[in-house]
């Protein structure tokens, strides 16, 4: 069952693993911006995630604790980050992207000595007889366990944003800060709460560079991912499910166009490569476009600082 | 008044320098750029090992200086100028994409050497320009590549299309064709030279088709990670040793020993006697070594791939040696004869065999 040289059940199976990092980073801006936050260091506590995530498995031998190392690390990050947005009340756009160039400078400092090591390895959660079945095998059995986690953390985000009163005080917050004040809430610490939410899984998902996909450290190592993150949660229009349709298309276009050069497909390398890119750019704008007139499904509140001076 | 006392003592600075030139100099500065972080464990690993064996050999007679991660464009002009005004003596410029900033920069520092890795362009006498042939490293791999795959596939990770890489290609496929006639080969353009996760990813994307032999000529040891996933998978370190994956994937390895050069090129500064040159050494120069080939490699393979270094060294085998033709079937070398440094510093085409197209 080839088409052109390339398997389809392998091709699926590689581009959900491929997308764990970017799925897992675009879940948590999305609870950040339903809050009416704009973190733009997805990048950075991505970046701190992996170096976390790896300097703690080594330590410990524990994989598990690395990525819970790096979801920490990410957290601890992203606390900067709300501590200067919603206590001091600087400027979202701003100070996000210093912390994306703050967290790749610290993590460049923080991993001397810690190249060429090998952390220990995060394998498959399932036995091999399952993984083995046709089709179905590789797909469904034969990730490891942050895959599954990834597919989870979706469907708990979207149940609760969308059934919970925890969903509906976030979604408050974002949507008119105002009203969410006057109506009894802690604006910027519910914000606050939100944003170290989104640190965390930009963290694990900066750990799962590090410890599954490449597992080793060097510097630089998410290379942009984060970049890619924040704009799935556009092209999602905030919606979880779609945000792991994004990460999948994505990630699926990526492994994509390498299988395809290695099957000697004719169309020429430069448009390959830059097809991830210029399809989630076309996405993105038949997205904005569809919806005339009506609101994109940004969050009113989104970007904008709030004080309870009333 | 700051800044003009900065350029006055600047220029005090390179009048002193110029001065001293003839006669050899009691201090020199060193500079490096490099392209990616000193961690990559690859290609910029190996200049800052080649800078800090400058320090060992010359101590307080050197003072070094470096910076990491230059993107290739105006950000490395500005760089450069930057060093030549801060009393750099001899700027090591180590990669290909500096080329025209390092001869830019060149002609308004008429006192400071310029050494640019990897390039041609010499447009200015204080412009020297050195490589290493990889190509024979290359040679050696594709012997045993060409051995020791059971899918009569091979891969390579290509990063630019420009000719160290291209001439890379050649030799891996002619060599693995040597001794294999059933092998193809499989070239994926990454378009970066270091990307851990592209690496990695593009490695994947060559054992999921069914390679099991993969040579890198990107920066990190991603690819042999990945390779290191699936039992049967065997790679080769890149311009470092990657003794990391000694028990794994990593079978031997293609090492850039850049320290010879930059000893000899820092002590020439020193002594009065540096001249601008275009120098290519490879194995029998010593700039580049064969890692050490592993167990799991067969031992009349290893043998083999021993005995073609040995005589490479000697200067009695050279990777490119005729009859060999282009990709479309016209001849490019005869019989017997061998490929001319212009032919292989320019080159542009596959040989015949290589399927695909090189990127334009």
């Amino acid at each position: 069952m080839d088409f052109g040289g390339i398997n389809p059940v392998i091709l699926i199976a590689t581009l959900m693993a491929s997308a764990v990092p970017i799925l897992l980073a675009a879940l948590g801006e999305t609870v950040v911006e339903r809050a009416g936050v704009l973190n733009l260091g997805v990048e950075g506590m991505m970046i701190i995630g992996a170096l976390g995530g790896f300097v703690v498995a080594v330590q410990t031998g524990s994989p598990v604790l690395g990525f819970l190392g790096g979801a920490v690390a990410g957290a601890a990050l992203s606390l900067i980050f709300a501590l200067l947005t919603q206590v001091f009340l600087a400027n979202q756009v701003a100070t996000g992207l210093a912390l994306t160039l703050f967290g790749l400078g610290v993590s460049s400092l923080g991993g001397q000595g810690y190249n060429g090591i090998k952390p220990p390895p995060t394998g498959p959660l399932l036995p091999d007889a399952l993984a083995d079945l046709p089709v179905v095998g590789p797909i469904l059995f034969g990730h490891d366990w942050v895959v599954y986690f990834s597919i989870l953390m979706t469907a708990v985000l979207w149940w609760v944003l969308k059934a919970t009163r925890v969903g509906l005080i976030i979604r408050a917050v974002g949507e008119s800060h105002e009203a969410a004040h006057a109506l009894g809430y802690k604006v910027n610490r519910i914000r606050l709460a939100c944003i170290a939410f989104g640190g965390a899984m930009a963290g694990m998902g900066g750990a799962y560079v590090s410890l599954a996909r490449v597992p080793q450290w060097v510097d630089g190592i998410t290379a942009g991912a984060g970049w890619i993150a924040l704009a799935i949660v556009v092209f999602a229009s905030w919606k979880p499910w779609r945000v792991l349709i994004g990460a999948y298309l994505f990630g699926g276009i990526t492994v994509l166009q390498l299988n395809l050069q290695v099957a000697g497909s004719a169309i020429p390398v430069e448009y390959l490569s830059m097809a991830p890119y210029l399809i989630t750019i076309l996405v993105l704008v038949i997205m904005s476009a569809g919806r005339k007139g009506k609101a994109s499904g940004a969050p009113a509140s989104l970007g904008q600082n709030f004080h309870a001076s009333r | 008044m700051k800044r003009r006392n900065l350029l006055a003592t600047a220029a005090m600075g390179l009048m002193l320098a110029s001065g001293a030139f003839a006669q050899g100099m009691d201090k020199v500065k060193a500079c490096f750029v490099y392209v990616g972080p000193i961690g990559d464990g690859g290609w910029t690993f190996q200049h800052h090992d080649g800078a800090m064996q400058v320090k060992a050999a010359y101590g307080d007679k050197v003072e070094i200086q470096y910076q990491e991660s230059v993107p290739e464009g105006a950000d490395a002009e500005r760089v450069l100028t930057q060093m030549a005004l801060g009393g750099c003596n001899i700027i090591f410029t180590t990669s290909f994409g500096y080329m025209d900033a390092t001869n830019a920069v060149a002609a308004k520092f008429p006192n400071v050497k310029f050494e640019h890795a990897t390039g041609f362009k010499r447009e200015h006498p204080n412009v020297s320009t050195y490589n290493a042939r990889f190509y024979e490293g290359r040679a050696i791999q594709g012997h045993i590549a060409g051995k020791m795959t059971k899918t009569n596939k091979i891969g390579y990770i290509a990063s630019f299309p420009i000719p160290e890489v291209i001439m890379g290609i050649n030799s891996y496929y002619l060599h693995a064709k040597k001794v294999n006639p059933d092998v193809q080969l499989s070239v994926v353009w990454a378009f970066t030279w270091f990307d851990p996760a592209k690496e990695a990813d593009s490695a994947k994307a060559l054992i999921d088709q069914g390679v099991d032999v993969i040579a890198a000529h990107t920066d990190s040891t991603a690819p042999l990670a990945e390779a290191a996933k699936v039992e049967g998978v065997i790679g080769f370190g890149q311009a470092s040793d990657m003794a990391a994956y000694k028990d794994g994937p990593r079978v031997t390895s293609i090492i850039d020993n850049w320290g010879p050069y930059y000893v000899k090129r820092v002590g020439a500064l020193l002594d009065g006697t540096y001249e601008q040159i275009d120098a290519w050494e490879g194995i029998a120069g010593g700039e580049v070594l064969i890692g050490e080939i592993t167990d799991k490699v067969p031992a009349d393979v290893k043998a083999e791939a021993e005995a073609m270094r040995d005589a490479i060294a000697a200067g009695t085998y050279h990777p490119f040696t005729g009859p060999i033709n282009k990709q479309d079937g016209s001849p490019w070398l005869a019989e017997g004869q061998t490929a001319p440094d212009g032919d292989l510093l320019g080159m542009n085409f596959y040989v015949e065999g290589i399927t695909g197209e090189i990127p334009k």
